[in-house]
């Protein structure tokens, strides 16, 4: 008889080398097969491979999954698989009391305790560190080998076959099909017999080892999560945020073109999209990141969806271009995928910190729309929207994600693209084709002016980067035409905020005595703190901001109804200056985190209950 | 087309604002003659420019133009071309725009061999930020910003240019309308990228940089305008040539060869072409070359197929995958 579990998280470690990744993402892909509600955090260093056996080269990927709602990869987990001495030194201490750990004895040699920092004389099992766990001692690698003994692979790509020995347990633990692995193993190594038929047994034999190895008392069963209705997929971020940027083309007729320059995290965009080249995208890997947004910036100048992706360094060396977008008035879709900074920082790593550069970073005055994606599902529809508004407005839009949101993934109830809202770019008339003459800053009722792609007859003209003449675009100096464009440009932008769709609360009743408001990442664990909070009879409520400038019409009213309103980002402090700045009358706290990785809910549970303690007082 | 087009429809109404007497002036003009009389379509052509003096040029063209940020003309036009098959693209440039801040997408651009016209106009100074040296100002130059005299090396732009693995350099000169001319159309002509400096005087700042190679006293002696299948023959009475001694150019008396011995410029020979990129060019005692001094033959087209938009039924097969499950 199986155990009854409602939530799992398991923590897969190993060297950067030893495929946790993988592991972790099949396991991800058969959890969403599997109808779990789930969400997973993969944690791995910016060196491919860093020095084997060491801290600096731990990989780690985090899985949390359940039958109901799962909203983080959660604040510690059930069960650690520890491939290796390094492994479990540096993840042990998120592992839950009494939790499950998993380990490979090949991985606790001599040499790797060693260089794991551990006594290599101690049995490092037996030391108080371990005292409170449930151990279970794989012999994966030796396992692996004798399973492969017949397989015409060499020593060291047999001993690399291990972690599908892990998967196959870990399956069998959870009582899952094995199916859609093999479906994988079969296409991934379609074109290597060898490879394919070893990894298949690999797995095979992990998966039946439970049984053997009798450790029926770990096997647990968690039920499908009640998720509302519909067709489901498993998506990352970077993936569906590549989909929205196609989707985006597709609703407004106009081919996708995407300059950008590999960078971390935001690179997997380009290798989606460069998938597509043959199906009216076209990818262009630049020289540099300027490069990557001027091409983008004159595809745009003929007709096409400009799109640059990039991370924060990125985006610092993309500063002047975007501004050339702005006062040229051409769409431009800016990603920055955030990191942990400054400089190049922490490059694997996730932090919120770019969202003033975002709003500021450019010389001169100069506004510009900024969406955030609050979770690996919604880059679909965040970048979709800042296509929409940077083609319906003429403006460049930052698209903000970050590294905890592109590597992440969920079931994704996916829309169709009649669902999704129509994009419609600001052409000229026919009537308007026919009329004499043409002026390229002539503005519509949302001081939007019109696209006229070169090749258009008798509608020449020229567009710069110097202050342009009301209308005429011609070059000006004139002291009082620069203060009428400065304003048009900001009220253009601001009058975005009739066109985005309204704020709505995340969780909660409309009035209360907590409001968190957050964006970007931190969806998942504020949803969980506040889910909580009510639990406790606590009248709580989340509001998470997806269009961050401008923000939605009716954000401000939201506010007065409730008593507190806090404001948790992973920076010192972003969204919270500008909540500040934009709706002086309401006082906003911060509750802030710089260390790379994502809040913990206990982190702000407590956080919470000691505002309300304190406003109870 | 109902009439054919003559060089003054290709200019707008906006007032030419370079300083009077500057060279670019009659590049200005000599453009305008090319397209009139490559009956090109105003509405089809585009000029693309970074920042600097030159860079105002698309202000004065009645064709589709963009005046960007310093250095950019390059990558912006990229974009374009990559997205655009049936434009017509110039870039306008500078040798501070293209080979100082703009000089890593020069280079790649020269690689990438997207099919642009780069007319790079060299006045060896900046001129818009009133008078410091540039990357391809002479050694020991005073200027504002080397007082002392410059210490650094001049970038070689036909060098800079084979070494990036250009399919077409030339080189001419402002005060040459003709040649001049001549060098725009087979610029345009390329099909890839091709790459004509124009010596372009700034009377301002430089003035007198290229006077060796314009004042009819000296161009004979000093400068060589080479022309395919002929051989480069030099003076006053065209009396001294080029010849090799082995693979070294040297200079000899015309009158002690015939023409077979002579150095017949062959415009696709790379490994000539390579010996006046860097050895001709970097030596004093040969006179300066104008003229096309490489042009690749065609290769295989790199084209792509039209751009598109994504099509609605393919996105939406991609959105919903191989593994979806219903709930």
């Amino acid at each position: 008889m199986n155990k009854q579990r409602t939530n799992i998280a398991i923590k897969f470690a190993g060297d950067s080398g030893d495929g946790m990744q993988l592991t972790g993402s099949q396991f991800t892909d058969n959890t969403a097969l599997h109808g779990n509600d789930f969400a997973t955090f993969p944690n791995y260093p910016a060196e491919i491979r860093a020095p084997q056996g060491t801290i600096h080269g731990v990989s780690g990927f985090q899985i949390h999954f359940g039958s109901h709602e799962i909203h983080t990869p959660g604040d510690e987990f059930d069960v650690l698989v520890a491939m290796n001495a390094a492994a479990l030194k540096d993840s042990i201490s998120g592992l839950k009391k009494n939790g499950v750990l998993i380990i490979d004895s090949a991985g606790f040699d001599k040499k790797n305790l060693r260089l794991a920092g551990f006594n290599p004389d101690e049995d490092v099992l037996e030391t108080p560190l371990l005292a409170n766990y449930d151990i279970i001692v794989v012999e994966a690698t030796k396992l692996t080998k004798e399973a492969l003994s017949d397989s015409p692979l060499d020593a060291k790509e047999k001993d690399r076959s291990k972690n599908m020995f892990v998967l196959g347990l870990i399956l069998w633990i959870y009582n899952r099909d094995i199916a859609s692995v093999k479906d994988f193993l079969e296409e991934k190594f379609k074109n290597n017999k060898a490879l394919r038929e070893a990894n298949i047994k690999v797995v095979e034999t992990g998966f039946y080892y439970g049984e053997t190895a009798e450790l029926s008392r770990y096997k647990t069963e968690v039920n499908a999560a009640p998720l509302p209705p519909g067709e489901y997929r498993n998506i990352m971020g970077n993936q569906a945020l590549a989909f929205g940027l196609m989707a985006a083309s597709a609703s407004a007729k106009l081919p996708l073109f995407y300059g950008s320059y590999p960078i971390t995290p935001a690179s997997d965009i380009l290798h989606e999209l460069a998938k597509h080249t043959k199906n009216g995208v076209q990818t262009f890997q630049a020289e540099d990141e300027i490069a990557a947004a001027c091409s983008s910036i004159g595809a745009s100048f003929g007709g096409a969806l400009g799109v640059t992706g990039t991370s924060g360094p990125g985006l610092a060396l993309k500063s002047e271009a975007i501004n050339l977008a702005l006062i040229l008035e051409l769409p431009l879709v800016v990603v920055d995928v955030q990191r942990a900074g400054p400089s190049t920082g922490m490059p694997t790593k996730t932090e919120q910190s770019d969202l003033l550069f975002a709003m500021y970073g450019r010389n001169g005055e100069s506004p510009i729309p900024i969406v955030a994606s609050h979770g690996p599902s919604h880059c679909f529809e965040a970048a979709y929207w800042a296509c929409k508004l940077a083609v319906e407005h003429m403006t460049p839009v930052i698209l903000l994600s970050d590294g905890y949101i592109a590597n992440g993934s969920e079931p994704w109830k996916y829309p169709s693209l009649e669902e999704m809202p129509s994009i419609l770019a600001p052409y000229l008339s026919i009537e308007e084709l026919e009329q004499e003459g043409f002026l390229p800053y002539q503005r519509d009722e949302n001081l939007v002016r019109k696209w006229v792609k070169p090749g258009t007859p008798n509608k020449q003209h020229r567009i710069g980067g110097l202050e342009k003449e009301l209308d005429t675009g011609n070059v000006s100096y004139d002291p009082d035409n620069h203060q009428e464009m400065t304003n048009i440009r900001a009220e253009k932008v601001a009058l975005i905020a009739k066109f985005i769709p309204r704020q709505e609360f995340l969780v909660g009743e409309q009035s209360g005595d907590l409001l968190l408001v957050g964006w970007g990442n931190t969806t998942g664990v504020i949803q969980s703190t506040v889910k909580e909070l009510i639990k406790e009879g606590k009248k709580a409520s989340q509001i998470q901001i997806d269009f961050i400038h401008p923000f939605p019409e009716n954000l401000g009213d939201m506010f007065a109804a409730f008593k507190q309103i806090i404001v948790p980002e992973l920076n010192s402090g972003q969204l919270i200056q500008l909540l500040k700045l934009t709706y002086p009358k309401n006082s906003f706290v911060g509750i802030n985190k710089v260390k790379g990785v994502p809040f913990k809910k206990q982190e702000l549970l407590e956080f919470s209950q000691k505002m309300l303690k304190r406003r109870s007082r | 087309m109902i009439d054919k087009l003559k060089a003054k429809d290709f200019a707008s109404d906006q007032d030419l604002r370079w300083c009077p007497g500057c060279g670019d002036f009659a590049i200005l003009k000599q453009t305008q003659n090319v397209l009139a009389s490559i009956d090109a379509d105003p509405a089809n052509t585009v000029f693309i420019s970074g920042i600097g003096c030159s860079s105002r040029f698309p202000y004065y063209m009645n064709t589709y133009g963009m005046h960007s940020i310093h250095g950019r003309a390059t990558a912006i036009a990229s974009g374009l071309r990559l997205s655009r098959k049936d434009l017509d693209i110039w870039v306008v440039t500078g040798d501070g725009d293209s080979m100082s801040i703009g000089g890593n997408h020069l280079i790649h651009l020269l690689r990438r061999d997207l099919n642009l016209n780069v007319l790079l106009f060299n006045n060896e100074i900046y001129g818009l930020t009133k008078g410091q040296y540039s990357p391809t100002s002479k050694q020991n130059i005073k200027t504002k910003s080397s007082p002392f005299g410059s210490t650094e090396t001049p970038f070689n732009t036909l060098s800079l240019a084979f070494g990036s693995g250009a399919t077409f350099i030339a080189r001419s000169i402002d005060r040459e309308a003709k040649h001049l001319q001549e060098m725009l159309k087979r610029t345009h002509g390329h099909e890839g990228t091709g790459l004509l400096e124009i010596y372009q005087n700034c009377h301002i700042f430089n003035d007198g940089a290229f006077q060796l190679y314009s004042d009819r006293s000296s161009q004979k002696i000093e400068t060589i305008f080479m022309e395919h299948g002929k051989p480069l023959v030099f003076g006053d009475n065209q009396e001294l040539a080029m010849k090799f001694d082995g693979l070294k150019p040297v200079i000899v008396e015309r009158k002690d060869f015939s023409d077979d011995e002579l150095w017949i410029h062959d415009e696709s020979d790379r490994l000539k072409a390579s010996i006046l990129c860097n050895i001709v060019e970097r030596d004093v005692v040969f006179p300066k070359i104008f003229g096309v001094v490489f042009a690749q033959a065609k290769l295989e087209s790199k084209v792509t197929n039209e751009t598109t938009a994504v099509k609605s039924s393919y996105i939406s097969t991609l959105i919903s995958g191989n593994k979806t499950w219903g709930v």
